[in-house]
């Protein structure tokens, strides 16, 4: 091994807390971007293969009763490369073992077998025989959450008759890759399953024979998506047809994608931040040391180093940091990763994963972190092979202080001398101090940002199931049904009060500007649903026209007063001028608000329902289930109370759990810039110190200076750090913001004291470490030694 | 009459601090020969320091020309005198200039790494004595010691020239003596010109030529017909 290269090892063994307090703040950065990298690429090879393999339609569709003749005709529209129809319905399951309401999603398999598009993976056990009537496949995962085997059976409820299916396999489909049930928040396999049916049996319960009521259709290369969308429409309008979308509004693909793209976002904002800082934090600890080591600099000059020699040696010495902190974040980054796909293991229901965080993903992080690195070195590094060689021999210049009109002010002030030292070395090093001030405020923000989601979640379900929807639980009718069916429903056990609503689906249009939502059709003066502005007000909706939220309000560019066409979807598909009588502002969906007489008046029908809102007495609840499951006409349940339940448990594990990363990276953060700005000025300031203690200053009124500067940018540098962590969190809450909620940012101080907390403690803790190598210091070698 | 190593014609150095000029060199005419032993005296600020940074290819003149051998050094570029440094020239300073975090050896090493021709770094130490202080950090020895090691690192290139700058301007007599002894030796052995700036008028004595500095300019040379082994320099 070359001297050079022992120098190299000995001098990073000598700064190993230094390095190592740089390494990981890089480690931080390797990390993130390993996950996030990782999961972005694994989870999106991994839907596009599955997608691929088990060919996911592109568009999709219900619609009323349609009839078979139709699929030929489908299949003939431009762009259209394969057509599948099914029947789709909803019923309530009563599975043994379960004392709650389930509810499945049943759907037809054709009798020669699989279907052509969104093919089932058939896990355990085989597909119904196709001309049986009790026979069912089901997804696996609800298999497993409800205990169930092959050969067990549970009953459903289909059209008026309880009818018993036994299970013949168990599968896994590309559409339900997000099992979430109708009315609920997060999938919940317990309560809500797949079922797969033969056709006939299907159609039997469904009242489908010769027809289907849902289509889902893949799409050559070329096609134009809008178009085909358009031509399905217009083929299956007659028939009552719901709209036919893309993928983006699928749920189960709308809520992949969003996490993917919160992924990609991940790795495009939070590393940059890490590696900044990383370079920040070479860069100066490099300058101290090319400072230090003029004289060896000289020396190796005039034994005749050459430059790019001495530039090597200095950049491999942060290419040593670089080292440990790859190092270290390529293990702590795969461990994030894995845990991230436990994690997607619990949501989403893929089955396989290709775990990719495959080679390149590593190499680039890798590579990410030693540029941030060299662009905090080779500054530096070039300034040593650049030193001239004389007079690189003499010890440098003291700094030179000038008398400004703020040292006059100080003078003004009385300040004690301590205290003037403080001040002049932060105003005679004003890039230094500010990028440490900005790395101790961006610690600060790394708590603040994250910390507004629980407050503002909290604020959204508390507006949504509070406030708006204070019912226990929904039952929704298989059909519209006459209003006397509140009378029999509130007869049944543990029910209190009965509210009835109508839903429907609608395109709201104004010119060529169309959304396709649902409108909530309720009597005036409800109690359990309500319709409420953001600022926790009730909100009349008026006969006579409609109230929509703001958000569709300006999709649709329509303000108070203004007249939108509204078609009614799944029926006569009648179209209506409506007059906007109000917009208001609410967190969740676009929703629109109609008054139900005024919506029966309109469609010339007689008052009827489609959905039924119930308050309970908790103690019968488990009797009403027992009663529902017997119910004809009931195609699913949502229990509200578990739905809030099982949301806010989620939310506060998951909040728990990213909260305690982000406290970890920030503290990371500051120790690294707190006590290598802390150990940087001890180096500088040591002969300063010294001869201050040989003059009779006590250690703590020396250390006072130490410990000074340094808390005093850690303080001023809070702040800039609330301020920072709420913009970011600002810009975040904005892009989360989508069709489906608008985070609404609360600010609550004690987010704040948190973070300072953290952050103050941490930079104290790293000043004392400093002040400890102060207190060891030998007064006289310090002075004896050459600059 | 040997072989002229060194040449140089009318070098200045000028200074520019502010306002100010200062001329470290004032036109320095000088010959130095193969296998001479040369003494720089003069006062303080009178340019010896400035003249041998010259010579070494530490930096440029002002003005004038600067020969070593054929090769004119006046305005080489970085890269040669790099070159020049490596393969010619061995420093020693007055304050040794150790690296710290090397051993003895490893500071030899750091020169024998890179020379074309050089002896092992044990052979160099165990010419100035040290041969058993090979693996102690700079820290654990005396300033004599460490002194020594320099001239070691100078020496283990083989080089031509060695240029000492108050080699022992840090140390006490009894050990600047040490240091001389083994400065003389190498002189003899292995016929290295060698140029010593000092403070010590006595030590000019163990010199072939002594050269007298003033205000940057050179103000007498005399040559010593008798020559005092460095055992016999006391002060
Ligand atoms: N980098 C510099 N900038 C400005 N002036 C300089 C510089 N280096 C040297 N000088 C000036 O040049 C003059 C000659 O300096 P030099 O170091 O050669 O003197 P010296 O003879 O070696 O003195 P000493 O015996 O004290 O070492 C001095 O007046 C010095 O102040
Ligand atoms: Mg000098």
């Amino acid at each position: 091994m070359q001297a050079l290269d022992r120098k190299l090892l000995r001098d990073f063994q000598r700064l190993w807390r230094q390095a190592l307090a740089i390494a990981l703040v890089l480690a931080c950065g390797v990390a993130i971007l390993l996950m996030a990298l990782g999961t972005y690429k694994s989870l999106s090879d991994t839907r596009e293969t599955y997608y691929e393999r088990n060919r996911f339609a592109d568009v999709f569709s219900a619609v009323k009763r349609a009839p078979e003749h139709l699929i030929a005709e489908l299949a003939a529209i431009d762009g259209v490369w394969a057509v599948e129809t099914r029947t789709a319905g909803s019923a309530i399951l009563d599975v043994p073992g379960s004392n709650v309401s389930v509810t499945g999603q049943i759907l037809s398999l054709p009798i020669n077998g699989l279907p052509r598009l969104n093919v089932p993976i058939i896990t355990t056990g085989r597909l119904p025989d196709p001309v049986s009537t009790d026979e069912v496949m089901v997804n696996a995962n609800f298999a497993i959450a409800n205990n169930l085997q092959i050969g067990d059976f549970f009953f459903a409820n289909l059209n008026g008759q309880k009818r018993q299916l036994t299970i013949t396999g168990t599968a896994q489909s590309p559409e339900f890759i997000y099992t979430i049930g109708p009315g609920a928040l997060m999938p919940d396999n317990a309560t809500f399953g797949i079922l797969w049916m033969p056709k006939p049996a299907a159609d039997a319960a469904f009242d489908m024979t010769g027809a289907f009521n849902d289509v889902a259709l893949k799409l050559t290369p070329r096609a134009q998506e809008a178009s085909v969308i358009d031509a399905v429409d217009q083929l299956l309008d007659p028939y009552g047809s719901l709209g036919a979308f893309g993928r983006d509004l699928q749920i189960s693909d709308a809520f992949i994608d969003s996490e993917i793209k919160q992924q990609r976002n991940m790795a495009s904002i939070l590393p940059p931040i890490f590696f900044g800082i990383s370079a920040f934090l070479v860069s100066m600890v490099m300058g101290r040391i090319i400072m230090l080591e003029r004289s060896q600099i000289g020396l190796l000059k005039a034994v005749g180093y050459s430059n790019v020699e001495i530039c090597l040696h200095y950049l491999m010495l942060a290419g040593l940091i670089a080292v440990v902190g790859i190092g270290i974040g390529w293990v702590a980054g795969t461990w994030l990763a894995r845990y991230m796909a436990t994690e997607y293991g619990q949501y989403f229901d893929f089955p396989f994963l290709i775990f990719s965080t495959s080679l390149w993903v590593y190499a680039a992080s890798a590579i990410a972190a030693l540029l941030a690195t060299m662009l905090g070195a080779t500054q530096t590094a070039i300034r040593a092979a650049r030193l001239a060689p004389a007079i690189a021999m003499q010890p440098p210049a003291p700094p030179q202080f000038k008398r400004s009109l703020i040292d006059r002010a100080m003078a003004a002030m009385r300040l004690s001398q301590p205290t003037i030292m403080i001040l002049r070395s932060l105003i005679r090093w004003p890039l230094r101090s500010g990028l440490t001030m900005l790395g101790i405020a961006l610690a600060v923000a790394t708590i603040v940002s994250p910390a507004f989601f629980p407050p503002s979640l909290e604020k959204i379900i508390d507006s949504a199931f509070y406030e708006t929807n204070r019912q226990d639980g929904m039952l929704v009718l298989s059909h519209d049904m006459p209003q006397v069916v509140l009378e029999t429903v509130a007869a049944l056990p543990a029910i209190l009060q009965t509210e009835g609503q109508q839903f429907h689906a609608v395109i709201l249009r104004n010119g060529h500007r169309e959304k396709r939502t649902s409108i909530q059709a309720s009597h005036p003066a409800t109690d359990l649903s309500r319709v409420m502005n953001n600022d926790g007000h009730q909100v009349a909706v008026p006969p006579g026209g409609i109230v929509l939220t703001d958000r569709l309000a300006a999709h649709l560019g329509v303000g108070l007063g203004d007249t939108i066409d509204a078609k009614f979807l799944g029926g006569r598909q009648e179209t209506h001028p409506l007059i906007v009588t109000n917009t208001i502002a609410q967190y969740f969906g676009i929703g629109a608000y109609m008054d139900l007489d005024y919506v029966n008046g309109l469609l010339r029908q007689s008052p009827r329902i489609s959905l039924i809102n119930v308050s309970l007495d908790d103690a019968e609840v488990l009797d009403l289930h027992a009663r529902l499951k017997d119910i004809p006409n009931l195609a699913s349940i949502v229990m509200m109370t578990d739905t809030r339940r099982s949301f806010s448990e989620t939310v506060e594990e998951n909040i728990g759990m990213i909260n305690s990363i982000y406290i970890t990276i920030a503290l990371l953060i500051t120790i690294g810039v707190t006590y290598n700005g802390a150990r940087i000025q001890l180096s500088e300031r040591s002969r300063e110190l010294a001869s201050l203690r040989i003059l009779g200053f006590t250690r703590s009124e020396v250390s006072y200076i130490l410990i000074g500067e340094t808390m005093l940018l850690a303080v001023l540098a809070q702040p800039l750090g609330w301020f920072i962590g709420t913009l970011i969190a600002a810009n975040m809450f904005n892009s989360f913001s989508s069709d489906l909620y608008n985070l609404p940012l609360v600010i609550e101080p004690a987010v704040y004291a948190k973070a300072s907390f953290f952050v103050l403690l941490a930079s104290f803790a790293s000043v004392m470490v400093v002040r400890r190598s102060l207190d060891k210091q030998n007064l006289v070698s310090i002075m004896k030694a050459r600059e | 009459m040997s072989e002229c190593v060194f040449r140089t014609e009318n070098v200045t150095k000028v200074y520019q601090t502010g306002d100010v000029k200062v001329f470290a060199l004032a036109g320095v005419d000088l010959e130095l020969f193969a296998g001479e032993m040369t003494v720089l005296l003069g006062p303080s600020g009178s340019g010896k320091s400035t003249l041998l940074n010259i010579l070494g290819g530490l930096d440029h003149a002002t003005e004038g020309r600067v020969w070593f051998r054929d090769q004119e050094l006046t305005d080489m570029p970085d890269r040669g005198l790099t070159k020049y440094r490596r393969d010619h020239v061995g420093f020693v300073f007055q304050f040794y200039n150790l690296v710290p975090s090397l051993t003895a050896r490893e500071n030899v090493q750091l020169v024998t790494d890179v020379s074309p021709n050089p002896m092992p770094a044990e052979e160099a130490l165990a010419l100035v004595d040290l041969a058993d202080r090979m693996d102690h950090f700079p820290s654990e020895m005396s300033g004599g010691e460490q002194q020594r090691v320099a001239i070691a690192r100078a020496i283990a290139k083989r080089p031509e020239i060695l240029l000492c700058d108050e080699p022992t301007g840090a140390l006490d007599s009894a050990t600047g003596v040490q240091v001389l002894e083994v400065l003389a030796d190498i002189n003899e052995r292995f016929g290295t010109t060698t140029v010593i700036i000092t403070h010590n008028a006595e030590i000019q004595r163990m010199a072939h030529r002594v050269i007298q500095f003033q205000d940057g300019k050179i103000s007498s040379v005399s040559t010593n017909e008798e020559r005092l082994a460095p055992a016999e320099i006391v002060w």
